[in-house]
């Protein structure tokens, strides 16, 4: 049966018929030795016609269930007790309901063309158990709020059903697909539009979760995007929507800083968001420059976070706060380069000696140094030193920002829509974060970049090419500093205050996670690392207790199903999946497909 | 007209372990030099320490009339100095095109895709897999690779340590008859080789190594006839 793995790459443009894919049976028997018949074929009634209409039933249920009122009391998940108003976790299903359908038509109907470059039946399969999931979920969240089962009304018992049937229908379906969405050629409004679609759905997702009211909503919206995603993945579809964003990356980058610049408008002037946004901002920017030194040049910091708290300590000790110990008060974008350079020297210091060992001593001397930069801040109290830090009792009172009478701490009416503290805030950090993506990106794509890779594969053949190994890694090592103590400056006056019990190993741990979570070496990947990282334990309040564990459990599912991170590009998959000869030859293709486009 | 690479009393240590003992060679622009010897006989350590990876204890390098025991690695190459090292060490998960754009990395010049065709002319096979992991190849080919991708910083002096380890006859005659034509188009080489028979017969010179010390120098022909090296190395008594 057609699987990911015998998927024959043809550069056929859509509608010409690609050459028969090779399939499961053709092969010869003593491959069935190591490759015994997955369950899912054995699945009873698989490729029977009865699949097909049975999941349209499905789809029609689940979404005209949503229509229908789901639960007797109003005060579950929002208000799910009125027909024919459907609230945020019914419109989820309806979403959900829509692209199984899609898909569905894709199989067999209208959209059949489609079905040749989409895994429809997986992608069918995996929306339906999510809804399935989805539904179960939310019956129990009712059960369990308003006593038992008896509260939930027929609609939701009618999705749940939709739901099931979504689900067995994508069970028994067997795609057609024959050709690897990697070698899709679609014209450049098809792409630009999509990307368009993808980032609204993006910016309405976020205002959407973060303006869910309970944990509960929120985690049915995690349950619902992630369905969505991996459905979606399972189709091929991201593989095209990489490929287009590799193809369109300037409509992209420009396409997400305006949604990102969007997203505060969103919010009618509530700071409630807007205060989780700036920390997922800082979060995001001092992970992305993390990424510099970890992603591009191979080194392992993990003491990063003191490069963040260097800045922020810089920005107290010359701003106007009671406590601030420095008399120079120069204006802030002079304080901002002083905190950066400051966190470069120190970057300097702790690099020198020791990048020219390898590996794992780094790694040692980083946490150390973070340490170090924590105790050292901790007693510079005037006791044991100079007076420079307030000791650990921190610098408090940090005034507001203020660019040219414009005050970061007042709310400002912008066309009518008032813009809060945070949200002030917010688009100096997107700046801050703008320029850290444009360095990486300059970054990655240069002389130095390359010469990163190098060091990456095989630091003593790269020295033998003329690669200035030390050199460059001390250049990733303070580079990447230089740009946390930017960040640090600018969070120091967010904050309000410093102390050193900000700047807690655990801080750096979790920038690494966020790291390697999206994706090492990628700009989507830390932003969506970061993302996740930072806003579930403010969403999710009743998992803080548990966060470290249910972080190191993902990481380490992580490490075994998925190494290479969320978002990966596919060269940086073959890294981590080496033998794999299929991947290998289908970059080789995509090359020579480039290769031949240039010429 | 003096040596293009002139090696002068070198000592070599690690630790208190020393693995080149003094010896002197010298290089003239357009030959072939060999350096033979059984292993830890010192020649990987002798080209390492020739191109900066490693630092002598005392004793002179000057590459062109200039001393270059102290110099950088990075900035060696950018003299004119390629060093493919023991091992092959290509980079097995980047293409074969990345692999030889890395060589000309030292360069500033925007001449590089000459020498890339130049590359691919001298080993088709690189030309036709040149979007490939590099690590898919065999040793072969990826010993044409390593010469390929030292070629792509235009030295003027190029040392291939043990181009021939590892490979079946066959393969090997291709490489060493590429020594042959990087000579004829200007190159000069330095070869370090255990296989003593490949390595004279094409060599302008030749060095005997044993255990840090030279213990014989004459041309490749002299070397090949002389009875010491036909017994030590080419297994005849």
């Amino acid at each position: 049966m057609s699987t990911h793995d015998d998927l024959t790459p043809t550069n056929d443009l859509p509608g010409v018929d690609a050459p028969a894919p090779v399939r499961e049976t053709d092969r010869p028997a003593y491959d069935d030795d190591h490759e015994r018949t997955p369950l899912l074929e054995r699945f009873p009634g698989r490729g029977s016609a009865a699949a097909w209409p049975l999941g349209l039933l499905g789809v029609a249920l689940l979404v005209g269930g949503t229509f229908l009122s789901w639960s007797y009391t109003s005060n579950v998940l929002g208000d799910l007790s009125v027909d024919f108003y459907p609230n945020g976790v019914q419109i989820c299903m309806i979403i959900l309901g829509l692209v199984a359908l899609v898909m569905l038509l894709a199989h067999q109907g209208p959209l059949h063309r489609l079905g040749d470059w989409l895994d429809t039946a997986a992608a069918v399969r995996i929306l339906g158990l999510g809804a399935l999931a989805y539904m179960v979920i939310t019956l129990g969240i009712i059960a369990v709020r308003s006593g038992g089962l008896i509260n939930v009304n027929p609609g939701g018992w009618v999705s749940t059903v939709g739901a099931l049937l979504i689900a067995l229908s994508g069970l028994m379906l067997v795609s057609h697909q024959s050709k690897d969405p990697l070698f899709a050629q679609t014209s450049s409004w098809v792409e630009i539009i999509t990307i368009v679609v993808l980032l609204a759905a993006v910016l309405f997702g976020a205002t959407y979760a973060l303006g869910t009211s309970t944990g509960g909503a929120f985690s049915l919206f995690l349950v619902f995007a992630f369905a969505l995603a991996w459905g979606l993945a399972k189709a091929g579809f991201f593989t095209w929507v990489g490929l287009i964003a590799q193809k369109n990356r300037q409509v992209l980058m420009l396409g997400a800083f305006a949604v990102a610049f969007l997203f505060p408008f969103t919010q009618g002037g509530s700071d409630e968001n807007m205060s989780i946004a700036t920390q997922v901002l800082i979060f995001a920017a001092t992970a992305l420059g993390l990424n510099i030194v970890v992603g591009l040049a191979g080194l392992l910091d993990l003491g990063y976070i003191a490069f963040l708290g260097a800045g922020a300590y810089v920005g107290a000790t010359m701003s106007n706060s009671a406590f601030a110990t420095i008399g120079w008060k120069p204006p802030f974008l002079v304080v901002v380069l002083i905190g950066a350079c400051f966190s470069a020297v120190l970057g300097l210091i702790i690099g020198s000696p020791t990048l020219r060992v390898s590996g794992d001593y780094l790694a040692i001397v980083t946490l150390a140094f973070g340490e170090i930069f924590r105790f050292t801040m901790g007693n510079l109290d005037g006791t044991n030193g100079p007076d420079l830090t307030n000791g650990p009792n921190g610098i408090p009172a940090i005034p507001e920002l203020n660019f040219f009478g414009f005050d970061f701490g007042q709310p400002h009416e912008i066309l009518g829509i008032t813009i809060g503290r945070f949200a002030n805030y917010y688009f100096l950090l997107l700046v801050i974060a703008a320029i850290i993506i444009l360095v990486f990106t300059r970054l990655n794509n240069s002389r130095i970049g390359r010469g990163w890779v190098a060091i990456r594969e095989d630091e003593k053949a790269a020295e033998a090419m003329g690669v200035n190994v030390f050199g460059l890694k001390l250049f990733a090592f303070a580079g990447g500093a230089f740009l946390a103590g930017m960040a640090g400056t600018v969070k120091a006056h967010h904050d309000v205050s410093v102390s050193p019990d900000q700047y807690i190993f655990l801080e750096s741990a979790f920038l690494l996670a966020a790291v390697v979570l999206g994706g090492m070496g990628t700009v989507a990947g830390v932003l969506i690392g970061a993302t996740i990282l930072k806003l579930l334990p403010e969403k999710l309040r009743f998992i803080n207790d548990y966060r470290l564990m249910i972080f190191g459990l993902v990481l380490v599912l992580m490490m075994r199903f998925r190494p290479e991170g969320l978002v990966a590009s596919q060269r940086r998959k073959l890294e981590f999946h080496e033998d794999d000869e299929d991947l290998a030859e289908r970059i080789e293709e995509v090359h020579l497909e480039e290769e031949e486009a240039k010429a | 007209m003096s040596p293009m690479l002139e090696v002068r009393d070198l000592v070599v240590s690690y630790g208190k372990i020393k693995a080149v003992k003094g010896i002197s060679f010298s290089v003239d622009e357009g030959e072939v030099v060999s350096l033979i010897g059984t292993n830890g006989a010192g020649k990987t350590t002798t080209l390492r320490t020739i191109s900066g990876l490693l630092r002598p204890t005392s004793g002179s390098i000057r590459f062109q009339g200039k001393r270059i025991d102290s110099v950088a690695a990075h900035e060696i190459v950018t003299l004119g100095l390629a060093h493919s090292p023991e091992g092959r060490r290509i980079f097995p998960r980047l293409t074969v095109e990345q692999n030889l754009l890395l060589g000309a990395f030292a360069r500033r010049d925007n001449d590089v895709r000459t020498d890339l065709q130049a590359a691919y002319d001298l080993f088709p096979i690189l030309g036709e897999r040149k979007s490939q992991a590099a690590g898919t190849f065999s040793g072969g080919e990826q010993q044409m690779l390593a010469m390929g991708r030292a070629m792509m910083s235009r030295p003027k002096l190029l040392m291939l340590d043990e181009p021939s380890m590892g490979l079946s006859p066959l393969m090997m005659k291709t490489v060493m008859s590429t020594v042959t034509t990087l000579q004829e188009q200007g190159t000069t080489i330095l070869l370090v080789e255990q296989n003593a028979q490949a390595a004279l017969k094409r060599a302008t010179k030749g060095y005997v190594l044993e255990v840090g010390q030279i213990v014989l120098s004459g041309s490749g022909r002299e070397l090949l006839e002389s009875d010491d090296v036909r017994k030590a190395y080419l297994g005849e008594d």
